[in-house]
């Protein structure tokens, strides 16, 4: 387990020696941000509008005392999308789509030789192949976040309209009432850590794939469990040390 | 020309290669053969540097590519070019964009230049018209000549293949084997070719070492290979009924 740890932190370090010119990095990026970003754009839009959906149904059913108005409704979803929703559970998500193809992808290079290639060529193949993937997940998992966000909000007034469990004013009041601006900022840092943790180890475990086709579903597998546990352990870290009082 | 000394290599407690060193000339294929399990393509690995000997030296031109720092071993790769067992060509690249690879990122070509270098060398290895194929559209035999014009794109001064007739039909076979014993005589290529194929042995194995458990038992020619009187290598060449048929007459 040490030793894994330290062969990630070790794999990590290869990523900024002899690296390519940056034209090279910049194509790549962009076509990784297209990859991911448009890629993932449905996937997450859908989900997020149905968290909504129904977290604004739950709440609205939970909510049994009527001391209490309708307006919390919004607000108890605008919470939870914000802090925890958009941008934990969209991560895993995320890990389970981009996660998953990334390390396939290095896998099955792996196993047919193409890693060796670029090695041959005098390429460090971590730097051409997973600085890109990186870079690009961390510049387009907010930008996913921020979707998902407005998504949610957007599926729960709707659906809070149609089953009447409140109304249009009542949930645009809930949305705005006490509004800290800081949990924005909180579930943005979120994203780029949890970009930064599924794009990495994703590609670490498709990187040092071994064997055949069998290996390479066991490392997408692998990929996919790693990277939600340390989304889940990363989101306990960031809201001790960022929200706690 | 390259040169190793005393390679040695082992994984897990198992020794697979034990003390092997020898010359690989320029301007020719030097083949490295024997059966299947017995570390030809490891020594390869470890002369192209894509697994570290336990202990031994690899020269290129005199360049001790171990002891190197790393800007030598840059230096050293950028003038190699290798044929994988399987192509190793890039699933989601055209035929073009593979053999253009190293160009575009090794090399300060203009796009006119790269594509003019590109069009050469896939006409050297007899393909044309496949410029915009994907790997997937094309045949066993192409793959393996996309291969090589990838390998000679950026004019190397090394050139390595490892196992170029695997699952390839006789006929494609010699064809490769003719192909890369003339790019290894026409630009003057250190090429070596590790095979247990007896028909290359046969057609283009100018200097051959054959290697058995991990050692180098024997190093000569396809002249020679016939009376070694070494039984390893005769049980090897011999295995071939064609070679046997002539072992009788």
């Amino acid at each position: 387990m040490i030793a894994e740890i330290g062969k990630y932190f070790m794999f990590l370090g290869n990523l900024f020696v002899n690296r390519e010119a940056f034209r090279t990095y910049y194509r790549l990026v962009m076509e990784e941000c297209v990859s991911i970003g448009l890629g993932s754009l449905f996937l997450v839009a859908l989900v997020a509008t149905f968290m909504g959906a129904v977290t604004t149904v739950q709440t609205a059913f939970n909510m049994v005392s009527p001391l209490i108005p309708k307006f919390v409704i919004s607000q108890v979803v605008r919470e939870m999308t914000v802090l925890e929703l958009a941008p934990t559970i969209i991560a895993i998500i995320f890990a389970g789509k981009v996660g998953s193809s990334m390390s396939g992808l290095l896998g099955t290079m792996r196993i047919t030789e193409q890693i060796d290639a670029l090695e041959v060529m005098g390429i460090n193949s971590v730097s051409y192949l997973v600085l890109p993937k990186i870079i690009a997940s961390i510049l387009m998992y907010p930008m996913l976040v921020i979707v998902a966000g407005v998504c949610a909000l957007l599926g729960g007034y709707i659906v809070g309209i149609f089953a009447e469990v409140i109304t249009p004013n009542d949930y645009v009041v809930g949305l705005r009432y006490s509004f800290n601006p800081f949990t924005i900022t909180f579930a943005l840092i979120k994203s780029v850590v949890f970009a930064f943790l599924v794009s990495s180890i994703s590609c670490y475990q498709g990187y040092y794939t071994h064997g055949g086709a069998l290996e390479v579903g066991v490392s997408s597998t692998k990929a996919v469990t790693n990277s939600v546990i340390a989304i889940l352990i990363s989101d306990y870290l960031l809201a001790q040390l960022l929200l706690a009082q | 020309m390259i040169k190793i000394q005393s390679i040695t290599k082992s994984f897990h407690d198992r020794m697979i290669l034990n003390d092997v060193s020898g010359t690989f000339e320029k301007g020719k294929p030097n083949l490295i053969i024997g059966a299947s399990g017995t570390g030809k393509s490891v020594l390869l690995k470890c002369i192209v540097g894509l697994s570290k000997p336990d202990f031994g030296q690899v020269f290129y031109d005199g360049r001790d590519f171990y002891e190197g720092d790393r800007d030598l071993k840059i230096e050293i790769r950028r003038e190699m070019g290798m044929l994988f067992q399987g192509g190793a060509l890039f699933d989601s690249k055209t035929v073009e964009q593979n053999v253009m690879f190293p160009l575009d990122v090794l090399t300060k070509m203009s796009s006119e230049e790269k594509l003019d270098r590109v069009n050469f060398c896939l006409k050297r290895v007899g393909l044309e018209n496949v410029n915009r194929k994907m790997p997937s559209e094309i045949s066993g035999g192409m793959k393996k000549r996309v291969g090589i014009a990838r390998a000679i794109v950026n004019n190397p001064n090394y050139l390595f293949c490892d196992e170029p007739n695997s699952g390839l039909d006789p006929q494609t076979s010699v064809l490769i084997d003719d192909l890369i014993q003339d790019i290894s005589e026409e630009f003057d290529i250190t090429t070596i070719v590790v095979t247990h194929d007896m028909n290359s042995v046969m057609g283009i194995g100018e200097r051959i070492m054959f290697i058995f458990k991990g050692q180098k038992l024997w190093e000569g020619t396809k002249d020679n290979i016939t009376h070694s009187n070494v039984k390893e290598l005769d049980d090897f060449v011999f295995s071939n009924k064609v070679m046997s048929g002539l072992r009788g007459k």
